[in-house]
Order: structure tokens, then sequence, then C-alpha cells
């Protein structure tokens, strides 16, 4: 399931039994979605944020808070819901309504509940929580996830973990940005252009993780 | 606005992707090919034009505090007209769009036009409108599509003049940002003068 280059101890850890082959899975699920097929730079998903919050690097970690918190949350309801109601009663095809309703009404129940018990919390990431009912990786994820047909676990870490590889790559993102508002660009390019072809740059930089591990 | 002017105004006075810069997800996602851009195109005009109508023809009896959910509920009712279609007819493009099918729900033109159009426009306004709209984002996505196919496969619509001596680049992931950017900046030099 992983390549070749794992360290002795991962596997005499393996051997003695002390490290199972779920562990090393995940460990392969967690990086390959974080860094091999991370996913704005090389899925292109969720890009309206990642082209539109970037602008400042704390307002981006409150974005990829924010979403890590709504992706964990919507990938155990959709797997559930897929799990328990599409598929015993034959309904698959209803998967994108389900789904986006789903997202869409848990992200205001969200809202809802922090504004109550964590006024803090809700400080921090009220304003980016509207805006991700539309962040098409949340609903993208949550797709993917029942396509390769994950167990519970492998899921919500899935997601955890493309909801980390979004904020990292949104946050070295901003941290260029922020250096670009300095600079003498051309006309032309100015704004969205010279971000695009920025994000290229970083994506080759991406490209740098491929077989790092093997994608389950 | 005359009827005609709907139809031209989405080429480029508000082109979707080089003019408003909106549903840029597909548009980097799928344009790996010329003729893969044109297929989420035409996919993306048949659901906004036919939301656009719907949308309009329910403006008057929807409550204002729950038309967004309703106008997310047509669209996704679209979309999985549009999907199953695809699949029966098109396995082909179906199975090479992937993901980004399902994600259409979401592309912020279709809520986008729904919000700032139809739900203020007749019914056949706002079918003109969802021709224009989805007329300019077709071309645009088969422009990026065409551009990363040529550079980066030496191909185009899958007839192939110079295969093997392109660099791949273009086709991978970083040549979507490339390609988007730079036919931007022409956009921005060409048009906005």
């Amino acid at each position: 399931m992983v390549e070749t280059n794992i360290s002795k101890e991962v596997i005499q850890g393996f051997v003695d039994g002390t490290i199972s082959v779920e562990a090393i899975t995940l460990f392969a699920v967690v990086i390959g979605a974080i860094f091999v097929n991370n996913v704005v730079l090389s899925q292109f998903l969720g890009i309206c944020p990642f082209l539109g919050v970037s602008s400042k690097v704390d307002t981006s970690l409150g974005m990829g808070m924010a979403v890590t918190f709504v992706m964990a949350l919507s990938s155990i309801v959709t797997w559930a819901l897929q799990r328990y109601i599409l598929v015993p009663f034959g309904i698959e095809y209803m998967q994108t309504i389900v789904f986006i309703l789903v997202i869409a009404a848990l992200v205001q129940m969200v809202e809802i509940v922090l504004k109550k018990v964590s006024p803090s919390l809700y400080q921090a990431l009220g304003i980016f929580l509207p805006l991700i009912t539309t962040n098409c990786a949340v609903l993208g994820v949550a797709i993917i996830a029942v396509q390769k047909d994950f167990d519970l676990l492998t899921s919500v870490i899935y997601s955890v973990s493309i909801a980390i590889g979004f904020a990292i790559a949104l946050v070295l993102f901003a941290g260029i940005r922020e250096r670009l508002e300095t600079e003498d660009v051309p006309q032309a390019m100015r704004g969205v252009p010279i971000a695009l072809i920025t994000a290229g740059l970083l994506a080759m930089a991406f490209m740098g993780f491929a077989n790092v591990v093997q994608l389950p | 606005m005359s009827k005609l002017q709907l139809i031209t105004k989405g080429i480029v006075k508000e082109n979707p992707t080089f003019a408003l810069i909106l549903g840029m997800c597909p548009t980097l996602g799928v344009t790996s090919s010329a003729i893969n851009g044109m297929g989420m195109g035409v996919a993306t005009m048949a659901v906004l034009i036919m939301s656009n109508m719907v949308i309009s023809m329910i403006k008057n009896i929807v409550p204002d505090k729950v038309r967004i959910p309703v106008f997310i509920v047509v669209i996704a009712s679209f979309v999985t007209i549009i999907e199953m279609l695809m699949k029966a007819y098109v396995p082909a493009l179906y199975a090479s769009l992937g993901v980004f099918i399902p994600l259409i729900v979401v592309n912020c033109i279709i809520l986008g036009r729904a919000e700032a159009f139809a739900s203020k426009n007749g019914l056949v306004d706002s079918a003109l409108d969802g021709i224009g709209i989805g007329l300019g984002f077709t071309l645009s996505l088969t422009a990026i599509g065409a551009m990363r196919e040529i550079l980066g496969a030496g191909s185009i619509f899958g007839f192939s003049f110079a295969p093997g001596v392109m660099p791949l680049l273009f086709i991978l992931a970083p040549g979507g940002f490339f390609a988007l950017g730079y036919l931007m900046v022409l956009f921005n030099k060409v048009a906005k003068r």
C-alpha cells in the first residue's frame, strides 16, 4: 500500500504488529490529501476562496479553520446519509441534491450553535461560514469520499487532511500575495491574473511531492 | 437592453470567466483539452438556461427569506438530470469530467444569474440571459482548453499535429493556472481598452 522507501522502524513496527496496516494506509491518506493531491493546487477545488480570501495571512487562517470544521462534520453526515439512506432505498441519483442541502443546513446550524456556545470562536470564524456553502471543495470532497468507498474513520481523516491541505495552500498563497501588493506589476496583470500565475508556480512546487506516497 | 444584447453581452462585456471571474473551479479543473472544456461549458449552459427559466417563473411565489435554498434545489435538480443524461449518452465525456459535473450545483455563475437576473426578469429574457452567459462560459472554457491542448499535447480537438514534442506541463495542474492567467492578461489588454 505504501511505497518502497518507508523507514526501517516502520517496517520493524509492522513486523512486530505494533503498527497496523490500517495505520500505514491512513498515513498514506493523510500525506496524499495534504501534499500530493493538494485540493486547491492539483484538484482545482475551492479556487473561489483561494483567490478571494487569500489576501491576508490571518483571514486565510480563519477561513482554513472554518473549512476544516465544516468538512469534518459534513464528512460524517454525508457518509451516514449515503450508507443508511441513499443506498438502502436505491436513490443514489439524489446524491447531489441531498448533499448540497445537508451542507447548507449544516453550515447554518454550525453558525447558530457557535454563536450561542462559543462567541469567541464565532468572532473568529463567523464571517467565513456563509461563504463555505458555495465552497465547492466541501461538496466535492463529500462526493469523492463516497466514490472512493471509504469507511467512516478514513472518510473523516481524509476530509480533515484535505481541509488542512486547503489551509496550507491558502496561507502560503496569502504570504506571497502580501508581498505582491507592494510590487510594481504591469497594469494588465494586476489583481487576479498575477495571482493565477503565482498560483501556477506554487502548483509547480507542489508537483515535487508527486509519488511521495502511493494513493489508496 | 435589446434581446440581441442579452445574448452577446456574455461574450465580452460580462464574460463570466474573464470579466466577472466566476466559476473558477471547473474553468481550471476540466480544461485539459478543448473538447472537455466545451462539454463542461455546454452542460453548464443547459443547467443555466433551464434554472433561469424555472426561477423566473416561480419568482413571485417563493418567499424572499427562503429563496436561496429554493434556487439551490432547482439548480441541483437540473444538474442531476444533466448528470444522468450525460452518463447515458456521452459516457466518455462523463468519465473525464468526473466530480465536476455534480459540482455544477455550486458554480457561482448559476446562482449568481438566478439572484441577479432571473429573479427580477421575465421568462424570455431570463432564457436569453442564460444562453448569453452560457455561451460566454463555453467560449472561454473552449479557448482555455484549446490553449492547454495545443501547448501541452500538440493537438487540437483530438487532432494531433505535433505529438510528443510539447511540454506536458500545460496539461498538468500548473498549466491550468498559467493558461488562465495569461489569457486573462490578454483579455484585459484587448477588451478592457
